[in-house]
């Protein structure tokens, strides 16, 4: 048996108020955190299209997640409306599936309560960028201690069909036969804009890059946001094949590594480059001389330069960078609440007499 | 006036040399009305303090424009606090003021009509300027064209007296005029003979990082006070002796503090944190504000970015075991119902406060309403039934909100309170409850930590027979995890249900959950005092939320003429009182007046098939006692034709 890092204080350090919860859960020394994939399995039947990209994440998020070494009853999974939101379902932690939208919102109003927890958010390009937009960009301004996954597969799914705020500008469905009008989001940019402290991106399919970045995800303190791209083979079929394919992928991906030069293509025939604007542009890597090509700082607490890193990529998907953006520290919104708790708690302890009675009173005598 | 007793009660020499006199009144209500800018909410809470120090039952209006600040010594831009108070126990803030002080010409205008005649009429002399007076399409000065004869018109210069009194306080003049508004509280305080320490403390403790606004202010209200002594404008000032009440320790509360404290209070009863998640709205923000002082009792506030986040915040909140509350008025509960139907399928515990305002859309966001009733019962998609109760007057909504948590915590279901803003601005005397007098909420909140299935599995629907909630087992809790979401859920499982039966009996079953909380409620409490003869009412007045004031006073008014009428009151508008069909049945008519359209008169109309006579108005603002007991009292006296066959 081996203990949970991430376990904090119940919000109110000395405090009788959580005593109800901390009655409730468990402590730290007998929590059962070695655990396997198959413990993370639900016996609910997984229902998601046969070929459906969620299976592998599903599966990579069963297997890594043990390793984190967090007891399963420490996490929730908080999701919204759509495919992808049906995640909670299948693993065996804690797991609201809730309204469409509203995840980073229900999930903040936990974290901060329950600073003690692991949360997780399940949505998807629908769920968190159109009905959930304003909730995923001021979760990410607030830092609250949670784990966003993104799972973006440029479509709505479960609605049967219709273009999404990431689909490309044309794009033919149900909804618009003669090719979508409105512009997408790139919602690593969105996130980046929003000042985010971890965003990530990764695919579907890259089990060892999907784990990597999930891992580095789940240790940031703070909101981490991972786009995940996501095949839906019913309705956006190879979407993401560009990427995929083993001639094409190398030539278009950018894989992102932290202290790095910013090198890919097929024998590091590309580089990334400042341009003379202050953001970044691709170059051929013969053409320019060693040292201007800009080496990866996911550190960096400017985000201007992780935002242009995200400007690289064009909509059909060429040079679209894969892996952490930007990892940075801040504090969390939970640890400052918890500690404004305990600071008006320790400069005038709770009296409720007191409080009843305020500042003017009179007494009637009998 | 009012006064019983109009006779002078004592009579001294001012320092004039002049006569004053003292007259005895056993009630007065004041209006102060002026600019948005000119502090009429601050002097009227700082009177009521004084009123309620010295001992006298009360009740205020406040009623200010939705403008923060409207262009000055405009028509929109006109604030006014209205007190009502007396000797004895009083249940509104009175149907018209018998003085009304006017700090210019708009505030007039505003307000004259409602000021009967002969009522004591104080302005401020030096805001009739031609050039205010035209902002407001006076065509002549009203202090000189023989239009305010019917009053007692006094007419002061208020400003110019206060800058008098500032001339070496160092102050600019537009700072020093700021404080006519204390100029003016130290003159209705000599009037009514009021406290002033009280006041004195409280302007050293609010400006105590400036001090010379400080002094300024006090050296404005004492000179208000003393031109009162010393002027022959005034000879005569008033004495209202404190009123009768209960022995005990009391304080002067307003609805949303009253309902702030009684949240903070459920929290420690049931050993619970607090969450409230909120978006900032008139006429409820205050509840934000005042619950974020008290951060030392475990609540966390969290302003939201919107009013969905709000209330998505407070469920998620629940479900890690805190209690979770949102607090809004009409537009933000729009927002909210698809949040509150999913605390409706989850089943957690949920309180939502809907302070009411005028409706629809944005309505009138400072003016009171009733008219979220039917929203509240209804207004989700499905059948999704939960609980809602109101508060009946200020103090009230300490009760209500204990209330609200008690059967949000122990049903594991969302709640709705509705208080409206005239509650939540209103203000009474209320007496400092003991602790441990409290309901004890801990009961209410065992969480599941054992499995309880045959199998040795947890099943998060599996009811408790009695009150039908279902186990409240939180994240942290080992063994017990479990996923809960917004689609149909199989019995016990909670798994996702698409099997029509199982449908169709948790629909059943989630409003058998609501209708058993009846079993829960005390008898109905009904006000049915015997008439002079022995007599019965056969007329009963029945209503919900604010209207209790006005009503009760209109049925005290009603006795006094020799009448009877009984009086029913719901805390509880789901589910209803169990007895209260065969209550209302038992009398004649019934009649139920509202502020909306008909609301509860529908509802009972449906559930009891009682001829419920509705009467209504929407103006936002409360009931009179005097309309409501001219339409009981022509109701009474059909219902007593008929009885006696005089009318077929
Ligand atoms: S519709 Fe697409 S995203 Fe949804 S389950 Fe099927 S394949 Fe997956």
């Amino acid at each position: 048996m081996t203990t949970a890092p991430h376990r904090h204080d119940l919000g109110m350090p000395g405090s009788p108020i959580d005593a109800a919860i901390a009655a409730s859960v468990v402590t730290q020394g007998e929590k059962q955190t070695a655990l396997k994939a198959k413990d993370m399995k639900t016996d609910q039947e997984v229902r998601w299209c046969p070929g459906c990209g969620d299976y592998v994440i599903l599966n990579a998020v069963q297997s890594f997640l043990p390793s984190l070494g967090i007891a399963r009853e420490d996490m929730v999974i908080v999701s919204g409306i759509g495919c992808s939101s049906r995640f909670p379902y299948y693993m065996n932690t804690y797991g609201m599936h809730s309204i469409h939208g509203r995840a980073p919102a229900i999930a903040t109003g936990l974290a901060a309560s329950r600073p003690d927890l692991s949360v997780w958010v399940v949505t998807g390009d629908g769920d968190a960028l159109s009905i959930g937009g304003n909730h995923l960009i001021h979760t990410l301004r607030r830092n609250v201690n949670l784990t966003i996954l993104l799972f973006n597969n440029r479509i709505y799914g479960l609605t049967k069909g219709q273009y999404s705020p990431t689909s490309e500008v044309g794009k033919v469905t149900k909804s618009t036969p003669m090719g979508s009008l409105d512009h997408p989001f790139n919602p690593v940019s969105l996130a980046i804009g929003a000042d985010a402290t971890f965003v990530g991106r990764a695919m579907d399919s890259d089990r060892k890059g999907l784990t990597d970045v999930l891992r580095q995800a789940a240790e940031h303190q703070g909101t981490s946001l991972v786009e995940i791209y996501q095949n839906c083979n019913i309705f956006n079929d190879g979407a993401f094949d560009l990427l995929k394919d083993p001639t094409t992928g190398p030539m278009w991906s950018i894989p992102l590594v932290h202290g790095e030069p910013l090198v890919f293509g097929p024998d590091g025939a590309s580089c990334v480059v400042r341009d003379e604007f202050g953001g970044l542009r691709i170059a051929e890597t013969n053409q320019v001389d060693a040292s201007e090509i800009v080496v990866h700082d996911a550190h960096r607490q400017d985000p201007s330069y992780a935002f242009a890193l995200s400007r690289l990529s064009s909509q059909d998907l060429r040079y679209t960078p894969m892996g952490v953006f930007r990892s940075v520290q801040k504090p969390t919104y939970d640890a400052m609440m918890a500690e404004q708790l305990h600071v008006a708690a320790t400069q005038q302890p709770a009296d409720l007499d007191a409080l009843l009675a305020g500042s003017d009173t009179w007494t009637v005598k009998a | 006036m009012t006064a019983t007793d109009r006779s002078p009660v004592a009579t001294s020499s001012a320092p004039g040399g002049f006569v004053k006199s003292v007259v005895e009144l056993d009630r007065v209500v004041i209006r102060l009305a002026g600019d948005s800018g000119d502090g009429m909410q601050l002097t009227g809470n700082r009177f009521t303090s004084e009123t309620a120090s010295f001992g006298n039952d009360l009740s205020t209006l406040p009623n200010f424009p939705a403008e923060i600040r409207a262009p000055t010594g405009t028509l929109p831009g006109v604030s006014s606090f209205q007190l009502h108070f007396a000797d004895h126990d009083i249940m509104t803030p009175g149907d018209a003021p018998d003085v009304l002080v006017a700090m210019n010409p708009a505030a007039l205008k505003a307000n004259l009509v409602d000021l009967p005649g002969g009522g004591l009429l104080i302005v401020d002399a030096d805001q009739f300027t031609p050039r205010n007076l035209a902002k407001v399409g006076y065509a002549t000065n009203p202090l000189e064209d023989g239009s305010l004869e019917s009053w007692q018109t006094v007419s002061v210069p208020l400003t110019s007296m206060t800058l008098d009194a500032l001339a070496d306080s160092g102050l600019g003049k537009k700072e020093s005029e700021r404080s006519k508004n204390m100029f003016t509280l130290g003159l209705l305080s000599w009037m009514y003979h009021r406290p002033t320490e009280g006041t004195i403390r409280f302007l050293e403790r609010t400006f105590r990082r400036k001090p010379e606004i400080a002094a300024a202010n006090i050296a404005a209200f004492r000179a208000g006070y003393n031109y009162g002594e010393t002027t022959e404008a005034f000879a005569v000032s008033y004495e209202i002796k404190p009123a009768p009440m209960a022995p005990g320790r009391y304080r002067n509360i307003s609805g949303n503090q009253a309902l702030s404290l009684g949240l903070v209070a459920a929290g420690q009863r049931s050993g619970l944190p607090i969450f409230l998640g909120a978006y900032p709205i008139t006429p409820a923000s205050d509840i934000l504000h005042e619950l974020s002082k008290h951060k030392a009792f475990g609540v966390r506030t969290f302003q939201a970015e919107d009013e969905i986040a709000g209330v998505a915040a407070a469920i998620g909140a629940s479900f890690g075991g805190a209690l979770g509350i949102t607090t809004t008025s009409g537009p933000g509960i729009s927002l909210k119902s698809e949040a509150i139907g999913l605390a409706v399928m989850t089943e957690l515990p949920l309180v939502v406060i809907d302070v009411q305002r005028g409706g629809p859309s944005t309505g009138l966001p400072t003016k009171t309403e009733q008219s979220d009733l039917l929203q509240a019962m209804f207004g989700r998609n499905g059948e999704a039934p939960l609980p809602v109760i109101a508060p009946r007057s200020p103090g009230d909504c300490f009760d209500a909100a204990i209330e609200a948590c008690r059967i949000a915590l122990t049903y594991r279901t969302p709640v709705i309170l509705l208080s409206d803003g005239y509650l939540a601005n209103g203000a009474e005397p209320w007496p400092v409850p003991a602790i441990d007098a409290l309901p004890d909420l801990t009961r209410a909140v065992r969480f599941a930590t054992e499995p309880n299935g045959e199998d040795g599995e947890f099943l998060p629907y599996l009811r408790d027979p009695e009150t039908l909630a279902r186990p409240w087992a939180i994240p942290g809790t080992a063994g017990m995890q479990h996923r809960i979401g917004g689609l149909e859920k199989a019995d016990k499982t909670g798994n996702i249900s698409y099997d029509a039966a199982n449908h169709d009996f948790m629909v059943r079953t989630r409003q058998a959950k609501i209708d058993g909380i009846a079993a829960s409620l005390p008898p109905t409490e009904v006000d049915d005092p015997e008439g002079p003869d022995g007599e019965k009412a056969r007329v009963a007045v029945i209503g919900w939320g604010s209207t209790y004031g006005p009503i009760g006073a209109a049925c005290r008014r009603i006795r006094a003429s020799g009448r009877s009428v009984a009086q029913i009151h719901l805390r509880h508008l789901n589910p209803m009182p169990a007895d209260l069909g065969d209550i209302l049945r038992r009398y004649d008519r019934v009649v139920c007046p509202e502020m909306n359209l008909g609301q509860l008169a529908m509802l009972l109309r449906a559930k009891y098939l009682v001829d419920v006579e509705s009467h209504t108005q929407v103006r936002g603002l409360p009931f009179r006692a005097s309309e409501l007991a001219a339409v009981l009292q022509e109701t009474i006296d059909r219902a007593a034709a008929r009885g006696n066959g005089e009318l077929q």
